[in-house]
């Protein structure tokens, strides 16, 4: 539950001298000298294993030469070798969000290395490195101080060393050119390498001596860096989940319960037996409420290759007891969820008093908006290779959560964390289904029925059928107008079945996570507010989508601020200024922390600067549009982020409609690169694309109707937004989130765009709901 | 027993004729750098090289590649990078990466047929390839700077 929310706490990171602690013996010499961020000692074990990148290639040791006794490891993030590469540890997940580059550049300015000399071992699951849940965009907001102070440590360590060498004040030393230290006065030289063995038995240095640099020095940060890994990715190597093999390895595929919570009545498996390839086949039992992270249950089809699997569990005949869930269909439940929106609901947020406004009579607009389920379908389906040997278990696992990992697959076995080994591969998209490990803890279940390593692969078919769905909502939106056309009051109310759900079967209302994510307060400047929910009982697993309840609460929100534009006869994006205003601090807006309201409040003023500068960079107002063309704006903060986003569309005759050009413009406070923050916003408008235009998952009596790309279609070249166009703006204001808060204003500003270019308003999506393609 | 080559070696196959080619490379051979996506052609990241054009190794059954010259991703870069990865690099195109050996497959593949590629070519040509990420800018300006390069 905690991933739906904003997560902000950064750990207080300590550095320590832990020389002669137990856990180096046989892996450094006496003398070595460590020092480490009070996390984990995870370089000396990729030293130990001869671990690749990372631990999932295991299969090709000595990828990464082993550690040398006499290296300097000032820390769980950073080693620098005798041959003067720079070791960094990536602890974070790499799935497209550019964490394996961005992170480590972070240290590497402080420590003034050369980024060609710096090599990125992605980090195991370990708690010692603090929450490594990689999700809520939030990695380089959490360790941009934590990783500037390695860095900068490092740097005066090595500093040190050479004026220790030379006999000379510290003073007198500078580390420049780059990944040296330099005598000022006689120009005498080291270089990092060289002083690494010095450098490791330097104290570590007070706090206060640590000098960060000032941020117009910066060699990495805020400079535009591609991704580490891209002539691996480019060239097919062995980096993700699916890629895993270990050897000995059987296959699995399972055939789960059709509806949420069902149970397997018979099984006959004998046509799968006769399958060439298939094994045998090992029942998995069903869950107990809640579902959690537990494995769905089914039949499992064990076999020596995936195809034999796949095929085996086509041949498998089962009656199925489908359980209470089985009432579960979309058409019906959308008519309750918007019948409960239409009902006073639980309050959010109360600012002033709306129902005195309301109860004076005046004008007034309400509408209602409606946005489906929606499934993750990262191009990796999930999968998981687990090795069950006694009572220690391997898991190698694309995951955004290997400590979740570790915990679901210990509680399924009956083992401690402790003994759970989590390698986090590279994954192929996540977008939050990766934060789930059931399909780690299933390919657990079945190694130790099997006493083999396990493969679980889920198809295309598991991944859409069973996924933890984005919600389904219904909002209601109410406002008590001015002469002008201006709220007075304004009441929303939105209703989806909670995250919350997955964790407590009896949750039916949006926890205070899912409310912050742009529905407890709004950046107009209303005096009467109030934010209600309402209650939903879910039917399917419910999880976090990349943009989570962003997604459907700026839909609902930058749609009726657009209606209430033209409801005014006002230009959309003068009006949208107008109901921004010049700007404001909204103190409900704050994420909750210590020191959290004073590092990232919510102010609106930022929001109205990317608006102009959207609208600026798109031609708002100057670019002429003949009928069925047409521009649409619209904002949202998320993720402490504030972005605006121009949408502009071609619509044909027959409803289709064509994305020539998006326009973003984003304030996420100083960006650690700006390439991948480009990368992030460019796709977002694309996942964007793939929600509005044809996002929809429903169910007939309890099973999810699609199943693959043919009747879940995902935007593809020809109709995803020809050129999208990413405007940073400069800033001095605390690292915000980038991968998720591009999608939430995409949507409600491509459908205002259709609003503009066809007068066709869209308030139930995806577009295909409304004679659109 | 099924003859067939890939990636320049001769190669015999006697198992399930049904397997798709993709899992043989995956399973069989451990030529891992062709994905599985969706089982069903409808994706892309599955695509290989059939005698230099783009063919979906999902769809296509062990029992149906008598005779067939193959050529995965991890055969193009032998020789160091090809210049569609070259260019896909400059461009910075992947973010997760996983659908892109499938785009390069299929980048390949119609430079060959089509070295001068319009925009409509791309596209078309592209569509049936999906990139989650979002990536189709990236891979439309690599395209092009690719057939740049190999002019």
């Amino acid at each position: 539950m905690i991933s739906v929310e904003e997560k902000i706490t950064a750990e207080e990171i300590t550095i320590e001298n832990v020389s002669r602690r137990n856990f180096l013996q046989g892996m450094l010499s006496a003398g070595a000298f460590v020092l480490w961020m009070g996390r984990s000692p995870l370089l000396l074990k990729a030293a130990r294993s001869g671990a690749a990148p990372f631990g999932a290639i295991a299969a090709t040791p000595g990828a990464i030469p082993s550690i040398d006794a006499t290296a300097f490891h000032p820390g769980v993030f950073l080693g620098i070798e005798p041959d003067g590469t720079v070791y960094i540890v990536a602890h974070r997940t790499e799935m497209g969000n550019g964490v394996r580059t961005s992170l480590p550049r972070i240290l590497a300015d402080e420590l003034d290395a050369d980024w060609r000399r710096v090599r990125v071992i992605q980090g195991d699951g370990d708690e010692k490195y603090g929450s490594q849940d990689t999700d809520g965009s939030h990695s380089v907001r959490e360790f941009f101080d934590a990783l500037r102070e390695t860095g900068a440590t490092a740097r005066l360590m090595l500093i040190r060393a050479a004026a220790q060498q030379w006999g000379i004040p510290e003073t007198q030393c500078v580390a420049d050119p780059v990944h040296s230290v330099t005598d000022k006065n006689s120009n005498r030289q080291f270089g990092y390498g060289e002083l690494a063995a010095i450098a490791a038995t330097v104290a570590v240095p007070k706090k206060e001596d640590v000098q960060l640099k000032t941020a117009k020095d910066w060699r990495y940060i805020g400079k535009p860096a591609p991704g580490y890994d891209v002539s691996d990715v480019c060239s097919g190597k062995p980096l993700f989940g699916m890629d895993v093999h270990v050897d000995g390895m059987l296959y699995a595929a399972i055939a789960h319960p059709p509806v949420l919570g069902g149970k397997v009545k018979s099984v006959d498996d004998s046509a799968a037996l006769k399958v060439t390839g298939v094994k045998k086949t090992i029942p998995i039992d069903p869950f107990t409420p809640p579902h959690a992270f537990q494995p769905l249950g089914g039949v499992a089809v064990i076999a020596d290759n995936t195809w034999a699997a796949f095929k085996g569990r086509k041949q498998l005949k089962i009656e199925w007891d489908n359980g209470g869930h089985a009432v579960y269909n979309s058409a019906d439940y959308k008519k309750q969820l918007q019948e409960t929106a239409r009902k006073a609901g639980k309050v959010v947020t109360t600012m002033g008093d709306p129902d005195a406004e309301f109860g004076k009579g005046g004008k007034t607009y309400e509408a209602e908006y409606f946005a489906p389920h929606l499934a993750h379908a990262s191009m990796e389906p999930p999968v998981a290779v687990a090795d069950v040997q006694g009572e220690k278990v391997t898991v190698w696992s694309p995951t955004q959560n290997p400590v979740g990992v570790r915990e679901e697959v210990a509680k399924a076995l009956g083992l401690k964390k402790e003994d759970v080994t989590c390698h986090v591969t590279f994954l192929g998209g996540g977008f939050g289904r990766k934060s789930k490990p059931d399909y780690a803890v299933e390919a657990a279940v079945l190694s130790k029925k099997t006493g083999k390593p396990v493969k679980v692969v889920w198809s295309r078919e598991d991944d859409i059928k069973f996924d933890y769905f984005h919600s389904v909502a219904a909002m209601y939106l109410k406002a008590a107008l001015d002469d002008n056309g201006k709220p007075k009051a304004w009441l929303q109310r939105s209703v989806f079945p909670p995250i919350s759900s997955t964790f407590d079967k009896d949750a039916v209302y949006g926890s205070p996570g899912e409310m912050s994510l742009g529905w407890n307060v709004i950046p107009f400047d209303v005096p009467h507010f109030r934010a209600e929910n309402g209650q939903a009982t879910a039917h399917v697993r419910i999880g976090w989508l990349r943009s989570v309840a962003n997604i459907y609460h700026a839909f609902a929100v930058q749609s009726f601020a657009n209606e209430l534009a033209y409801n005014a006869n006002r230009d959309p994006y003068d009006y949208l200024l107008s109901l921004i205003g010049s700007g404001h601090v909204i103190e409900a807006g704050a994420p909750s922390g210590a020191g959290m309201a004073e590092k990232y409040p919510y102010d609106t003023a930022r929001l109205r600067r990317v608006a102009e500068l959207a609208a600026d960079k798109a031609g708002w107002g100057k670019k002429q549009f003949v009928k069925g063309n047409g521009m649409g704006i619209a904002v949202h903060r998320s993720f402490l982020t504030y972005v605006a986003t121009v949408v502009e569309v071609e619509v044909d005759k027959s409803g289709a409609v064509s994305i020539p050009h998006v326009v973003t413009a984003v304030d996420a406070g100083i960006v650690a690169n700006p390439e991948m923050v480009r990368q992030q916003f460019e796709g977002a408008a694309v996942f964007g694309t793939s929600i509005a235009r044809t996002g929809e998952i429903t169910a007939t009596n309890g099973v999810i109707d699609q199943s693959n790309f043919h009747d879940y279609p995902l935007a593809r070249m020809n109709d995803a937004p020809v050129q999208v166009d990413v405007h940073i703006v400069e800033s001095t204001a605390a690292p915000a989130g980038v991968g998720e808060p591009g999608v939430p204003p995409f949507v409600p500003a491509l459908c205002n765009a259709i609003y503009a270019a066809t007068g066709k308003r869209v308030r139930e999506l995806p577009l295909t709901r409304n004679g659109l393609s | 027993m099924i003859h067939f080559k890939v990636n320049g070696a001769d190669r015999t196959f006697d198992g399930d004729p049904d397997m798709p080619l993709l899992w043989y490379l995956r399973d069989v051979l451990g030529l891992t750098g062709t994905k599985f996506g969706c089982g069903m052609g409808l994706c892309g990241a599955c695509t290989v090289l059939d005698s230099g054009k783009a063919i979906r190794s999902c769809s296509k059954p062990m029992g149906s590649v008598g005779g067939l010259e193959i050529t995965t991703i991890e055969a193009i870069s032998a020789h160091g990078p090809h210049p569609v990865q070259r260019a896909w690099a400059d461009v910075n195109v992947p973010q997760c990466g996983y659908c892109q050996p499938g785009q390069i497959m299929q980048a390949v593949s119609l430079l060959t047929s089509k070295p001068k590629p319009t925009d409509t070519d791309i596209d078309d040509v592209m569509a049936g390839n999906i990139c989650r990420c979002g990536t189709y800018q990236r891979i439309r300006a690599a395209i092009k700077e690719a057939a740049k390069e190999m002019a």
